[in-house]
């Protein structure tokens, strides 16, 4: 079934989005990343290991033409490090794809918006395609739109606290007023966390650790791959309304 | 010549140019971006971007990540 959807003219095929970071080893990178369907791998960017040679690269193990790459700017906590960060990752990779972060506060790691705002318009004028990760505040979405974000990708709940969804309210609103793909990232727990995401309507769903800290991260993987096709298939069939009282699903005609 | 490559102080740096200087650290240069003094220097710059005594350099790679 062919269910594509488009930034700025890149195709996704896959609403399912990984992370590669918290693995045991590359091997099992691969093979969650494999096993979940994803076409989309996000990375981080850090200094190159130039005292021993040795060390294997994560790309030898994720091909970077079977996959979209997409670099993030974790960890940067200034618009000056996201900057600088965003354009390693254009000259490290293959594309202008950044997943924006400027990160405000250390415990919760939600987003500084004010810094993210300023970063996303200075990227957007420099040709990059950038996709911030913000709280799930719908002005905050509209004003990302406006300074030139290709998506906007609000958090569910905090980066690897496998809360799932705390704001579903919120995101039907951002999703309401979208002109943009709006993508779900971060504090997903388990699948019907992100078939919940799906089901309101969103584009996609990032996530990382909820596969990475599983128990068995390759069943975890294969598990959202079905979340993210379930709740998709959910939203697209139109789900039947609540009510507070029953509806007899069998006819009251031919009854003794 | 003395050069800052990733936080560490490299005496004796033979290379003149960034290509060489991946060449002389063994890095291979089609996954890597490289930062002199604080500005990205392109990799079709490589072969031509002079070092200097002094510089500052990043080289940095893509690793495993999520948010």
């Amino acid at each position: 079934m062919e269910d594509k959807f488009i930034i700025r003219g890149i195709e996704f095929r896959s609403r399912l989005w990984v992370g590669t970071g918290k693995y045991k080893d590359f091997d099992e990178t691969r093979r969650a990343i494999e096993a979940s369907g994803a076409d989309v791998v996000t990375v981080a960017v850090r200094r190159t290991n130039i005292t021993d040679r040795k060390s294997e690269n994560l790309l030898d193990f994720i091909d970077p033409k079977k996959y979209k790459i997409l670099p993030n700017t974790a960890g940067c906590y200034t618009v000056e490090d996201a900057l600088r960060y965003s354009r390693l990752a254009r000259e490290a990779g293959v594309s202008d794809l950044i997943k924006l972060e400027v990160i405000g506060d250390e415990k919760t790691l939600f987003p500084d918006n004010i810094g993210l705002l300023e970063a996303t318009e200075i990227l957007a004028k420099e040709g990059f395609i950038v996709l911030p990760y913000t709280t799930d505040d719908p002005v905050m979405a509209k004003r990302l739109v406006d300074a030139g974000a290709a998506a906007v990708m609000p958090l569910a709940a905090p980066i690897g606290s496998g809360l799932g969804i705390r704001n579903p309210y919120n995101l039907k609103i951002i999703l309401e007023q979208a002109t943009t793909p709006i993508i779900v990232d971060a504090g997903v727990g388990t699948a019907s966390d992100v078939a919940i995401a799906m089901e309101l309507g969103c584009d996609a769903v990032l996530l990382n650790t909820a596969i990475a800290g599983a128990k068995d991260p390759i069943m975890m993987a294969e598990a959202m791959k079905h979340g993210v096709m379930a709740g998709r298939l959910a939203y697209k069939a139109g789900r039947i309304g609540k009510k507070l009282y029953a509806t007899a699903s069998s006819p009251f005609e031919g009854m003794l | 010549m003395k050069l800052t490559v990733n936080g560490e102080i490299i005496d004796d740096v033979k290379a003149g140019t960034i290509s060489e200087l991946l060449g002389e650290l063994k890095v291979a240069p089609g996954r890597v971006a490289v930062e002199v003094n604080m500005a990205v220097i392109r990799k079709a710059d490589h072969d031509t971007f002079r070092l200097h005594d002094g510089d500052v350099i990043e080289i940095v790679n893509f690793v495993g990540g999520g948010s």
